[in-house]
């Protein structure tokens, strides 16, 4: 069998960037908490806020390790896989992402050391500052990693010359139609992501009785969170649908798995697209829906992918379902929005087995949903990789082989799976020792006393000394 | 040309100056990483690594922001070099995983912690030796047509860039043990100090032998050299100064002088590179100014970049000073 370099070179990118997207969702929604954590402890000198603050910090510390590591691959991954790509984007894309490492990794990079390891070295309102400007830096990086992206789905303000697109307005390039609902979107997947992930670990300490106070705290904040966000990000899509609708209509007809341009269209909740003929098998769906939600029309028409030739149309099955997935998630993080409303009354929100067991079933939910959203993205805009103006083909490092291609897959996926293996034993072990006193620490994992030097045990009291007994360091 | 200012030469400058930033900064604690193997015993191993893990991933971010700004205003070093450098540039990006996550996951690990000592040992080394592998495919040119790379995936593999694979381990290792002088005391102090003389030496001969290697790679090279600018060989003269500094500094105990003039030594061999080749950045056929991208981009991240820089080195020294002084086993980092 030929070994495809352009379809090897996607598959890397696909491989390597779903592994990058799912710490950074992860790390800008926690930065934000952990600065908030800081910030009442800052403000009311109260223990439980430290505590919690401390714990999540070490959480953090991890997953932030790992979203570094993986975002140094992918700023080469331009170079090795699209060089053509790269050159004719250079134009727009180098200004974007050295601005994001200029105003964005700088900052998280210098105050992480500061935030994990200055605790004692900082004066309390640097320590605080330095957790809020960890936070800014992961949106400052979002910012300009989705207009970088944003450009690509719907490019704007560029010009094509001598192969290359030369910029004629930065703010029309930069702020490109899609950005606005990309960067909502995203920010409130992240929010979603770092709620939902704290809101299941809290609720599997409450169902184990462990640390009540704190725990129930942070299962408070973050349902307060999710019942705003959550909706808001259903309206949000609905936006981010629509204005998809206008530039890119076959990435909404892939999602709808709509081929024959038409009206009255129905909302799709289950189908098997079947591309090779065209249609679909076994469908269900509700009348009129999508015209509905789509045109604001009760038979509005919709454009079908019959517009285009086979060969341009998006894998359909991919698109439709991954599209539905991260749908249905988005409609139950509203029902357990509204049902921790609901439970507030009578204070049995922290007490109710089935909803804090659902919660922490709902922990992986948010990563499910932010990468069958990208592969909704990026799937759907097959076969552009800039729309409209330049394909996949033309776009891959003209010397690259298949047999170096599959090399460097093979690679990354090794090497990923063993970063990624130790990295969730290591934050298992995180979650297990817990927020509880370090003592306990001992007691919990007895068989020798951690060595606690690293950024994860830091702001702790406990260091064991060259001798291997206890010494106390006096955290707060 | 039209434009008002040579923005192609300015940029050259600024990415110089991002390039030997990241030498030095990255190069110490890469340093540390390779000497890790060999540290006399695990609460020096403890030690070592606290002294840079408050400062690794901002002095990994040069490395970030040398790819990013060469994209932005050399694409087509950017598209020549990736591509030519396939293979090492993954070895790169796999070294800086291993020993990125080491630092979190090592500490936590209990039985298995042997495995993320190797792998913050082995990933410096594989990145130290590809950097340098780099800078020897550097000096020895890419094949290239019509602005694309057209060689093969191992061109980049020779003899010659062994020895510069080489000479940046010895090169990193220099800095990393100069660094523990400055961060320690005790007996590790007294183990980084014994080391310094011997890895200087090695640094030397290696350097020397790629300084006398490197015109016979190319003419432009030797012509360089040997006939029209003879004020450039002040620079080996003042490597040559920095090495007896570092000499006499570890003979005197001094604890800074050995890091500092091990940055001297960095810089002016650096330089020396630099007037070898200048103006070509995709030898041997591309200078700068071909591989330029667009003046308006050029200038548009230029007047962010004045602004921004200033700003991240205040902050970065900050940083510094908040971790100041000797690093300790018991204390940690309080
Ligand atoms: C919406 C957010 C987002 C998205 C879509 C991406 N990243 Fe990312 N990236 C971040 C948000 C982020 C972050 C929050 O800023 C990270 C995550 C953890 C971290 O350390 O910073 C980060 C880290 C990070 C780093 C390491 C920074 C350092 O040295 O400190 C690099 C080089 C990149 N990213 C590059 C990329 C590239 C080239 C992407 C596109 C393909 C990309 N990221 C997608
Ligand atoms: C609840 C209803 C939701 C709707 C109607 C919706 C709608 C959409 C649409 C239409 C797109 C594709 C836009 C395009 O490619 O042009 C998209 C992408 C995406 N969605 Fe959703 N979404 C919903 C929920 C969620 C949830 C709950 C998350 C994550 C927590 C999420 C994360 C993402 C991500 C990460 C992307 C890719 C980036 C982007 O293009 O914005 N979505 N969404
Ligand atoms: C961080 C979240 C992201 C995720 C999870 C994601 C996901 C994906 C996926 C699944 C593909 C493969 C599509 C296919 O081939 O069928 C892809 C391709 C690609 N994406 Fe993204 N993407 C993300 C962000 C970005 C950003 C920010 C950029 C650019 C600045 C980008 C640029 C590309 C490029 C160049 C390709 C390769 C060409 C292609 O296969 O279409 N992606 N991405």
């Amino acid at each position: 069998m030929e070994l495809d370099p352009v379809f090897l070179s996607r598959i890397q990118f696909a491989f390597v960037v779903s592994f990058h997207a799912i710490f950074p969702v992860f790390t800008i929604g926690l930065a934000s908490f952990i600065a908030v954590l800081e910030g009442l402890a800052f403000k009311t000198r109260n223990p439980v806020w430290m505590k919690l603050s401390t714990f999540w910090t070490k959480v953090f510390a991890v997953v932030f390790g790992m979203g570094v590591v993986s975002g140094i691959v992918m700023s080469f991954q331009f170079g090795t896989n699209w060089s053509n790509f790269a050159q004719a984007s250079a134009n727009f894309l180098g200004p974007m992402l050295s601005y994001e490492v200029l105003t964005a990794f700088f900052l998280e990079a210098a105050f992480l050391g500061v935030l994990l390891f200055g605790r004692d070295k900082v004066p309390p309102g640097a320590h605080l500052a330095s957790a809020i400007l960890v936070a800014t830096g992961t949106f400052i990086s979002a910012f300009w990693i989705l207009a970088a992206n944003s450009w690509m789905q719907t490019p704007a303000g560029v010009e094509l010359r001598d192969g290359m697109f030369h910029v004629v307005s930065w703010s029309e390039a930069i702020f490109s139609p899609s950005f606005p609902f990309r960067f909502m979107h995203m920010a409130l997947a992240s929010f979603l992501t770092g709620s939902f992930v704290v809101a299941g670990v809290s609720a599997w300490y409450l169902l184990k009785g462990r640390e009540v106070e704190a725990n129930r705290k942070a299962l408070s904040m973050c349902l307060w969170l999710i019942l705003f966000i959550a909706p808001a990000q259903a309206v949000v899509g609905d936006f981010h649908g629509l204005s998809t609708l206008e530039h890119q209509p076959m990435k909404v007809a892939a999602m709808e798995g709509h081929w024959e341009t038409s009206g009255d269209v129905p909302l799709l909740l289950f189908a098997i697209p079947d591309q090779e003929n065209q249609t679909n098998h076994f469908e269900i769906g509700i009348p009129n829906l999508a015209s509905l939600i789509l045109t604001h029309d009760w038979n509005g028409e919709i454009k079908g992918l019959e517009e285009v030739a086979p060969e341009e149309q998006p894998p359909v099955a991919v698109v439709f379902w991954a599209f539905r997935i991260m749908v249905g998630i988005g409609m139950l993080m509203v029902v357990f929005a509204l049902a921790g409303l609901f439970l507030r009354a009578g204070d049995r929100y922290w007490r109710t087995r089935w909803f804090l067991l659902g919660l922490r079933a709902m922990s992986i939910a948010p990563f499910l949903a932010v990468l069958t959203g990208w592969i909704v993205t990026e799937t759907g805009r097959a076969p552009w990789l800039v729309y409209g103006l330049m394909t996949q083909a033309e776009a891959v490092t003209p010397s690259l082989t298949g047999g170096m291609a599959l090399f460097s897959l093979i690679g990354y996926v090794v090497v990923y799976a063993m970063v990624f293996t130790a990295g969730v034993y290591y934050l298992m072990r995180v979650l297990f020792v817990g927020l509880e006193d370090p003592h306990a620490e001992d007691a919990v994992e007895s068989d020798r006393p951690a060595r606690p030097l690293s950024a994860a045990h830091v702001p702790f009291e406990i260091d064991d000394d060259a001798h291997g007994n206890p010494v106390n360091q006096g955290g707060h | 040309m039209q434009e008002p200012f040579d923005l192609a030469l300015i940029w050259a400058f600024i990415i110089g100056f991002g390039i030997i930033m990241y030498v030095l900064m990255d190069g110490f604690d890469l340093g540390v990483g390779i000497l890790f193997p060999f540290a006399p015993d695990e609460e020096s191993r403890d030690i070592m690594m606290n002294s840079v893990a408050p400062v690794w991933d901002g002095n990994e971010t040069w490395l970030v922001l040398g790819g990013a700004g060469l994209l932005a205003a050399f694409p087509l070093v950017y598209s020549i070099f990736l591509p030519a450098l396939y293979i090492g540039v993954f070895l790169l990006v796999a070294g800086l995983i291993f020993r990125g996550v080491a630092f979190e996951f090592r500490f936590k690990a209990r039985t298995s912690r042997y495995l993320w000592n190797w792998a913050f040992a082995g990933g410096s080394t594989v990145a130290t030796f590809a950097q340098g592998a780099v800078v020897g495919a550097y000096i020895q040119g890419f094949n290239t047509a019509d602005g694309v790379f057209v060689g093969g995936p191992f061109d980049w593999l020779t003899p010659f860039t062994l020895l510069t694979g080489v000479g940046m381990l010895a090169g990193y290792t220099l800095l990393g043990s100069t660094w523990l002088i400055l961060k320690t005391e005790g007996e590790l102090q007294a183990w980084a100090y014994r080391l310094t003389t011997p890895l200087l030496l090695a640094v030397l001969v290696i350097f020397g032998v790629i300084s006398v290697w490197t015109p016979f790679v190319d003419d432009l090279v030797r012509e360089r050299w040997f006939s029209n600018l003879s004020v450039i060989w002040i620079l080996p003269a003042f490597t040559l100064f920095f090495a007896y500094q570092i000499f006499r500094s570890v003979r005197n105990r001094a604890e800074g002088m050995p890091f500092v003039a091990t940055i001297g030594l960095f810089v002016t061999t650096y330089l020396g590179l630099l007037v070898s080749r200048w103006p070509y950045v995709v030898p041997p056929e591309y200078t700068l100014w071909d591989a330029a991208s667009a003046y308006n981009s050029q200038l548009f991240l230029l007047l962010g970049l004045l602004f921004v820089i200033p700003i991240v080195l205040a902050y970065t020294a900050w940083t510094y000073w908040v971790f100041r002084g000797k690093v300790r086993a018991d204390a940690g980092y309080h």
